[in-house]
């Protein structure tokens, strides 16, 4: 299956209300081509309704999807060179494995030579060989998933869709599903989009992440700039623990609650939070040279491969690995470097 | 120009969805409406109409059937009609009582037995469901015949003459309605049973130290939608019943059922036989609303 | 679940004897060599044999076959559409009331007030067809009527199980109406299709009711020749009928069982 020659996904002020409900505000975005691209929010952010426009399994109220250069707004889904694999699958349960992949061969009139070296293909590629005559009920929920992953990629689609593929596989399978997943875009080349709310799932497998929340993309980029400069503190949150510490400009930095602490990049705002990430906060054996603080341990939870301290003042968490032993009531000096606070948009 | 929307993956105007669903339901509706609701429209207008001399009826609205039925006719006031409506709901009544007390056992111990033989034995109480209601009714002759321990103990007992059959008799009426009956009881109630949460009734055990109130209390609440469908599906269509009673009970032991059969039949008094349908179909309708209520929880078909 | 109370079995297994017994006297007695009373001579099949050399009930039965088969066949084709119709598109919620409505008002209505409003409807027709005299015609009539809503609701509740997601799924996948409809929507549809069938097919061969209030002299069915039977006597040849109804009876059931019992799985 070769990659797709290069094809952008430009959303154009798409807008979609049901009833009263206004899902997606005048969202715009370009996908690359080529590119794993994630829809990441909490329920109800719209990011699944978004996928489903693309799809063409939703018509929106206003707005224009362009694929490469045809706009594709009012053509009907099974026009579209565009596949999706669902959240439950919906494998057909009539037909089995072998059937199933071929479904949207067939459906087109391929010819008989053509879809059975397609078929093959796709049953080699996603490891589905020995259980091309089964029938669905007979699958594990991964082989169902791999399924459905082979039906829609022997299409050779310009876009493959993804709604939470993960959400119905155990917490092992998911962390090798989501590595296994990425080799596959990259070997294919074909742009991936995915919906989910899992931060770990996205952080994994993107190239970039949309953030979503309330029907708008709140920040969109690769998953390290995402990660480490979140734009605001919904963003901040969502993609992992952070700790807010709300900040006043003055010359040369911020005046906290906690004192004076200057970052490398100055906030535009006058009054506002930054956050650090717990597992950034350095703990020191004296007082550094800047952007120290003394704390006093409270609470010390132990997770395997780190322990997890809340310190206060700040009520702040620190992560450190599991070779430092603290004791609630340990005083511990903490160094937050200028590069690691950022200052949050609104 | 008309507005698109997009149903389960097709690109379509609400106009043309509509129509098309239109053309699928025609064929059964229109069935239906001509089948089934214009009929008893019609049944509906009959019940005001009166008969004639030769059977012909008699298109003037008059209440004078209704009037019948409470009793008021030419000779001064008669409750027999009011009597068969009567037997006919304390039959229903305790048909469909004995139907839910051993409804209930035979559930729990279905409820009981390992999965894979569930179905068996459900099997085994739908089987009967869908025999044909004369046979079960004749087939009562047997068991009842004087030959037979049943006819033998009420001889014994002084109820009956020896050597007679334990039919026609309101007991025969009784057995055969229940035979019939139970099983409309035994398979909604069953399918609520079979989702009890065990759980409150052990506590209800823990609370309460009589066996009854558990049942009020933690049993009865929980299976309230299996039971009021088994008792929609057997109350009215027990007072509807013409062939059990007309075989086991005889020819002076007549339910509404019976009373219909006879206008419709020998009798020819059509619009007094839509009165009385009338009767019958406001307690159906009644029904009717209980059973959408309760009954989407309980799939019977 | 905790095991049942000996009582409680014991009442469950009262209450199933209860309900088979009748049954098992006349399977018994239908084989009984003694052509009166029910003293016990011997186990026979005579009375079998001259059922099958019976003239009149073979024609009966064969009334009995043809009624329910043609009854059935139509009731299928259109209670299956009206069930795609119900479930398949986008009615309102005042609607979707209605149709339930109409649907089960067969179901619940006791036989006797439609095969009223039967004897009516033909009346009146009779006024404008001659076919509509009480006969085959009419008897397939009323069975089509209540056939219907069983056969709709068995499909729609099908159809509800299937959910939208394979239609989706489908026209991801470049089908187009009539291709969803054959490869997707039909061979999933089917084993409720067949189901119905199969229910509507017994109701109708055991259906007494609508038959007696619609039949002609010429259009005589087995229930009804049973009933007229014993109601001037029984006779072991009637047991030997009965017994053979019964067992047809619980072999279309159980065929229908286990056919829906397929269905849950998918």
């Amino acid at each position: 299956m070769k990659s797709n020659k290069g094809k952008d996904l430009i959303i154009q002020d798409v807008d979609k209300s049901f009833g009263s409900v206004h899902v997606l505000k005048t969202v715009n975005q370009v996908v690359k081509a080529g590119e794993f691209f994630t829809l990441l929010g909490p329920s109800g952010c719209g990011k699944t309704t978004l996928l489903r426009i693309i799809a063409g399994l939703e018509i929106p109220t206003s707005g224009a999807i362009i694929l490469g250069d045809e706009n594709i707004t009012s053509l009907p889904a099974n026009k579209r060179h565009v596949n999706m694999v669902f959240q439950s699958y919906a494998l057909f349960p009539h037909l089995n494995i072998y059937e199933n992949i071929a479904f949207g061969l067939r459906s087109r009139k391929m010819n008989a030579a053509e879809i059975e070296r397609r078929v093959s293909y796709g049953l080699e590629m996603l490891a589905l060989e020995p259980m091309k005559k089964r029938m669905p009920d007979q699958l594990s929920g991964g082989q169902k998933q791999r399924v459905a992953l082979a039906r829609a990629l022997v299409n050779e689609p310009d876009i493959l869709l993804l709604d939470e593929p993960m959400s119905a596989l155990d917490a092992k399978l998911r962390a090798s599903v989501q590595e296994e997943l990425r080799r596959l875009q990259r070997k294919l080349g074909t742009t991936f989009i995915m919906v989910t709310h899992d931060q770990d799932e996205a952080l994994v497998c993107s190239d970039r992440i949309a953030v979503m929340s309330e029907g708008n993309i709140v920040q969109c980029g690769t998953s390290e700039e995402v990660y480490d400069y979140p734009c605001n503190r919904f963003v901040a949150e969502f993609l992992g623990a952070a700790n807010m510490i709300q900040a006043k400009r003055v010359d040369g930095g911020v005046q906290t609650d906690l004192g004076f602490f200057t970052l490398s990049k100055i906030p535009t705002w006058s009054e506002g939070l930054i956050t650090i990430r717990p597992e950034w906060i350095r703990i020191c054996e004296s007082q550094p040279a800047s952007n120290g603080l003394l704390v006093t341990v409270e609470d010390s939870v132990y997770r395997g491969t780190n322990f997890d301290l809340l310190v206060t003042p700040g009520n702040l968490r620190v992560r450190t690995s599991s070779y430092k032993h603290f004791k609630p009531g340990d005083q511990i000096w903490l160094e937050l470097t200028a590069t690691d606070l950022v200052a949050l948009g609104e | 120009m008309k507005k698109l929307i997009i149903w389960h993956g097709e690109l379509t105007t609400r106009g043309s969805l509509q129509r098309r669903g239109y053309s699928f339901l025609s064929s059964g509706m229109l069935w239906l409406l001509f089948f089934l609701v214009l009929p008893s429209l019609v049944l509906v207008a009959l019940s005001f109409a009166s008969r004639g001399s030769y059977g012909e009826v008699i298109w003037k609205f008059t209440l004078e059937n209704y009037t019948r039925l409470m009793g008021f006719s030419v000779f001064g006031w008669t409750p027999d009609y009011l009597f068969i409506l009567a037997r006919s709901v304390e039959v229903a009544f305790l048909t469909t009582l004995i139907s839910v007390i051993f409804s209930y056992p035979l559930s729990f111990f279905i409820a009981s037995r390992p999965k894979n033989t569930r179905y068996l034995w459900l099997t085994l109480v739908i089987v009967p469901f869908w025999t044909n209601i004369v046979i079960r009714a004749y087939a009562w002759f047997l068991l009842l015949a004087p030959e037979f321990p049943l006819a033998k103990l009420a001889t014994a007992v002084g109820l009956i003459p020896p050597e007679t059959p334990l039919y026609p008799s309101a007991f025969a009426v009784y057995l055969g309605m229940v035979s019939m009956f139970l099983p409309f009881v035994t398979l909604p109630l069953y399918s609520s049973v079979e989702r009890l949460d065990w759980s409150l009734v052990e506590a209800a055990q823990d609370l309460y130290s009589s066996r009854t109130r558990v049942f009020f209390k933690a049993i009865l609440p929980q299976t309230m939608p299996g039971l009021s469908v088994g008792i929609v599906l057997t109350f009215v269509p027990a007072m509807g019943t013409f062939v059990i009673p007309d075989l086991l009970g005889g020819a002076k032991y007549m339910l509404v059922g019976n009373l219909i059969q006879q206008q419709f039949g020998a009798s020819r008094d059509w619009s007094f036989g839509a009165a009385v349908c009338m009767g019958l179909m406001v307690l159906t309708m009644i029904s009717l609303q209980l059973y959408r209520r309760r009954g989407e929880e309980i799939d019977l078909l | 679940m905790k095991s049942t109370h000996p009582v409680i079995q014991a009442l469950a297994l009262f209450t199933m004897a209860f309900l088979y017994l009748p049954l098992f006297g006349v399977a018994i007695y239908s084989v009984n060599a003694a052509e009166k009373g029910v003293v016990w001579e011997g186990f026979s099949l005579r009375w079998y044999v001259e059922l099958f050399q019976d003239e009149w009930i073979l024609q009966t039965a064969w009334n009995t076959l043809e009624l329910a088969l043609v009854s059935t066949v139509i009731a299928t084709v259109i209670g299956t559409l009206v069930a795609f119709g119900m479930n398949r598109f986008p009615w309102g919620k005042k609607a979707n009331n209605l149709l339930d409505i109409l649907l089960h008002i067969p179901v619940v209505t006791p036989d006797i007030i439609m095969a009223g409003a039967l004897v009516v409807a033909f009346e009146g027709l009779r006024l404008v067809a001659d076919v509509f005299e009480p006969g085959m015609v009419n008897m397939i009539i009323a069975h089509i009527t209540f056939q219907i809503a069983f056969v709709a609701l068995v499909v729609r509740s099908r159809l509800a199980s299937l959910g939208f997601d394979v239609e989706e799924a489908a026209r991801d996948l470049f089908a187009d109406n009539w291709y969803v409809i054959r490869r997707v929507m039909l061979p999933l549809m089917l084993p409720g299709i067949v189901a119905g069938a199969m229910l509507a097919f017994t109701l109708s061969l055991d259906d007494f009711v609508l038959s007696f209030f619609t039949a002609g002299p010429d259009s005589q069915t087995l229930p009804l020749y049973i009933y007229a039977a014993v109601r001037k006597g029984v006779t072991p040849e009637i047991h030997a009928l009965s017994t053979l109804v019964v067992l047809i009876t619980v072999i279309l059931v159980i065929a229908a069982e286990r056919l829906s019992r397929k269905n849950e799985k998918h």
